[in-house]
C-alpha cells in the first residue's frame, strides 16, 4: 500500500483532500451543491472529449469545468441560478454523451472517470495537479475575508462596497480548478460528495468560521486516506468509500449535535 | 475620521437632490430631496412599497438614480462609504451556519478586505464595545443563525456601527417585532446615537412609537417626499399635497393617526394604522 508506485496516488490525493474540504466549506456555505454537482459533469465531457481528440485529459478537465463555472455565473444573473445550474449540467452530458459514443476509449478508462482511479495517477501527472492546488489555495486564502463575508449575508456584504459578482464568479472558477483536480482522482460522478460530506459535517460540530474549515480539510483527508486503503486493500472504486464515508461523516455529525443538545437540555433541568 | 465630525450637531451630513428612480419603466421615486444632519435621528415614514427600501439602496450607492445625486460631507457618494452603517430588512441566516454573533460584528471591521481574518487586540476590543453597547454579550458566542429576531437584530445593529460610521440606515428594523421589542429597539438606538455620535435614518411604516425620538420626518408617498420637523410635515395640507388627494391628521392622546380618504391607493388607507381599527 505504501510501496513506491503508490507514493503518487498518496500525494494527489492528500492535495485534493485539502482543496475539496476548503473549498468545499464554501461550496456548503453558500448554498452552492448544485454547482458543485453540475460542474464535475461538465469537467467529465471535457475529459471524454479531450481522449477523442488526443489531449491531456487535464486540458479538457480544466476547460470544460471552468467552462461550466463561467457559464453558470453568466447565465444565474440574468435567470435563476437553479435553473442555469440545470442547463449547464444538461448541456455538458450531452457533450459527454457525443464524445464517449464517438471515441474508440475502451470500458475501464470511462469507469475511471465516472467513479475514481486513483492507483494509477503518474509522475508527470502530479505536476500540473500540485501547481493548480497551489493557485487554488491561494486564490482562496486571499479571498477569505469577502468570502464569508458575502456567503453569510451578501446584502451586507454588498453595502460594505464588496463586488459580489466578481467574488462568486472568482469562486466558481476555483471550484471549478478543484473540481478538474477531483474528478480523475474520486471520478465525476463522486466528487461532489467529498465536497459536500466533510464540510457538511464540520459545520454542525464547529460554530467559527476559522475551526469550521480546518476540521472541513481534516475530515476530508481522513475521508480520502481511508478511501485509497480501502481501495487499495478490496479492490473497489475509491468513489465508493469516499461517498460512503461522507454520507456516514453527515450522519455522525447530526447525531453527535443531537445528543449534545439532548445532554445540554438535561444539565440545563 | 468620525471624530473630526462628533460635535457638530446640525450640520449636513447627507444630502438627497432631486433623486428620481425608475426600475423596469415603473416610476418609484420622482423629485425626492432632503438632508439629514450630524446626530439627528430621522424616521422615514411611509407605507409598504412606498419606495422606502429603494431609497436606502440609492444612498448606499446601490441603486444609480435616472436623475439627481447623493452627497456625503457635500461629496458625491462613493460605494463602500465607511461614513454609512445599514442594517437591512431581513437576513436570512442559516441555523448550522459556523459564524457566532461576533464574528459578524467583526466581519463589519474589515470582512471587505482581501485576505484572511486578522485577530487583533484592538478588533477584538471593538467587537466587545460594540456587543456591550446593544446589549447582546449574553448571546456573543452562539451561532447567529440560531438567536431570536431581537437578538438577531441587535447583533446586526452591532455589526453596522462596529466600522464607526456617521449615519445607521435602517430599514423596517421594527417590523416583525412584538411592541415591547419595538419599544426596547428604540430605546437602544436612541442610546446608541447618543452614545457613539451617529446619526439615524429609520424606515417604518407605523410612526408613533418614533415620536418621542425623532428630530426630523422623512414622509413619502407616490413616491416623492415631504421634510421637516413631525410638526412641519405631518399636518393635513402637506400631506394631502404629498398623497394628491385629501387627507385627514389626527392627534389623540399624543399620537398621530394619518387618515387617507377612501379614494386612495391602497397602500396609503388607513389599514396602515391597525390602531385606528383597534381603538
Amino acid at each position: 500500500m505504501f510501496s513506491s508506485f503508490m507514493t503518487n496516488a498518496w500525494i494527489s490525493g492528500t492535495i485534493v483532500a485539502v482543496l475539496a474540504g476548503a473549498v468545499g466549506f464554501f461550496v456548503v456555505l453558500r448554498g452552492a451543491s448544485f454547482p458543485a454537482h453540475a460542474i464535475p459533469n461538465g469537467a467529465f465531457a471535457g475529459a471524454a472529449g479531450a481522449n477523442l481528440v488526443g489531449l491531456n485529459p487535464l486540458v479538457g478537465l480544466v476547460s470544460f469545468a471552468v467552462a461550466a463555472a463561467l457559464g453558470i455565473g453568466a447565465t444565474s444573473r440574468r435567470t435563476r441560478n437553479d435553473v442555469a445550474t440545470a442547463l449547464s449540467l444538461v448541456l455538458m452530458l450531452a457533450l459527454g454523451a457525443a464524445f464517449l459514443t464517438l471515441s474508440t476509449e475502451y470500458e475501464p478508462a470511462i469507469n475511471a472517470l465516472l467513479f475514481g482511479e486513483i492507483l494509477g495517477v503518474s509522475r508527470s501527472e502530479i505536476v500540473p495537479v500540485v501547481v493548480l492546488g497551489v493557485v487554488c489555495v491561494v486564490a482562496l486564502v486571499a479571498l477569505f475575508r469577502p468570502l464569508v463575508f458575502t456567503s453569510v449575508a451578501p446584502e451586507l456584504a454588498e453595502a460594505r462596497g464588496v463586488n459580489a459578482t466578481l467574488i462568486e464568479t472568482v469562486f466558481l472558477v476555483v471550484l471549478a480548478l478543484s473540481t478538474a483536480l477531483t474528478v480523475p482522482v474520486v471520478g465525476a460522478l463522486l466528487t461532489f460528495s467529498l465536497m459536500i460530506g466533510p464540510p457538511a459535517a464540520a459545520r454542525l460540530l464547529s460554530s467559527r468560521p476559522s475551526r469550521a474549515i480546518a476540521l472541513s480539510i481534516a475530515l476530508a483527508l481522513v475521508t480520502v486516506w481511508l478511501s485509497i486503503a480501502a481501495s487499495y486493500t478490496f479492490n473497489l472504486p475509491i468513489g465508493f468509500f469516499v461517498g460512503t464515508l461522507g454520507a456516514v461523516l453527515f450522519l455522525g455529525a447530526r447525531l453527535w449535535g443531537a445528543l449534545r443538545a439532548r445532554s445540554l437540555r438535561r444539565a440545563v433541568l | 475620521m468620525a471624530l473630526a465630525h462628533m460635535d457638530v450637531a446640525g450640520s449636513e451630513l447627507l444630502r438627497v437632490e432631486k433623486v428620481d428612480v425608475s426600475i423596469d419603466g415603473r416610476e418609484i421615486l420622482n423629485d425626492v430631496n432632503f438632508r439629514i444632519d450630524h446626530g439627528e435621528f430621522t424616521g422615514l415614514i411611509g407605507a409598504n412599497g412606498s419606495g422606502k427600501t429603494t431609497l436606502f439602496r440609492v444612498i448606499l450607492g446601490l441603486q444609480t438614480p435616472q436623475r439627481g445625486e447623493v452627497t456625503v460631507h457635500g461629496e458625491p457618494l462613493q460605494r463602500s462609504n465607511r461614513s454609512l452603517g445599514y442594517v437591512p430588512q431581513k437576513v436570512l441566516f442559516d441555523p448550522d451556519m459556523p459564524i457566532r454573533a461576533r464574528d459578524l460584528v467583526a466581519l463589519g471591521i474589515d470582512g471587505n478586505r482581501y485576505g484572511l481574518t486578522r485577530r487583533t487586540r484592538a478588533n477584538h476590543l471593538a467587537v466587545d464595545e460594540m456587543l456591550f453597547a446593544v446589549d447582546a454579550q449574553e448571546f456573543a458566542d452562539r451561532k447567529v443563525g440560531g438567536l431570536s429576531g431581537g437578538e438577531q437584530q441587535r447583533v446586526l445593529i452591532a455589526h453596522a456601527l462596529v466600522s464607526r460610521p456617521e449615519l445607521l440606515l435602517l430599514d423596517e428594523p421594527l417590523a416583525n417585532l412584538d411592541p415591547g421589542s419595538v419599544a426596547e429597539i428604540i430605546a437602544l438606538l436612541h442610546k446608541v446615537a447618543t452614545q457613539q455620535h451617529v446619526a439615524i435614518f429609520l424606515s417604518a411604516h407605523e410612526m408613533n412609537p418614533l415620536l418621542p425620538v425623532m428630530d426630523r420626518v422623512v414622509y413619502v408617498a407616490n413616491g416623492r417626499v415631504a421634510s421637516g420637523t413631525t410638526d412641519e410635515v405631518v399636518r393635513p395640507d402637506v400631506l394631502s399635497a404629498l398623497y394628491g388627494h385629501h387627507v385627514d391628521v389626527l392627534r389623540v392622546h399624543g399620537r398621530v393617526l394619518v387618515v387617507a380618504g377612501q379614494d386612495s391607493d391602497e397602500s396609503s388607507s388607513v389599514a396602515d394604522h391597525p390602531e385606528l381599527v383597534v381603538e
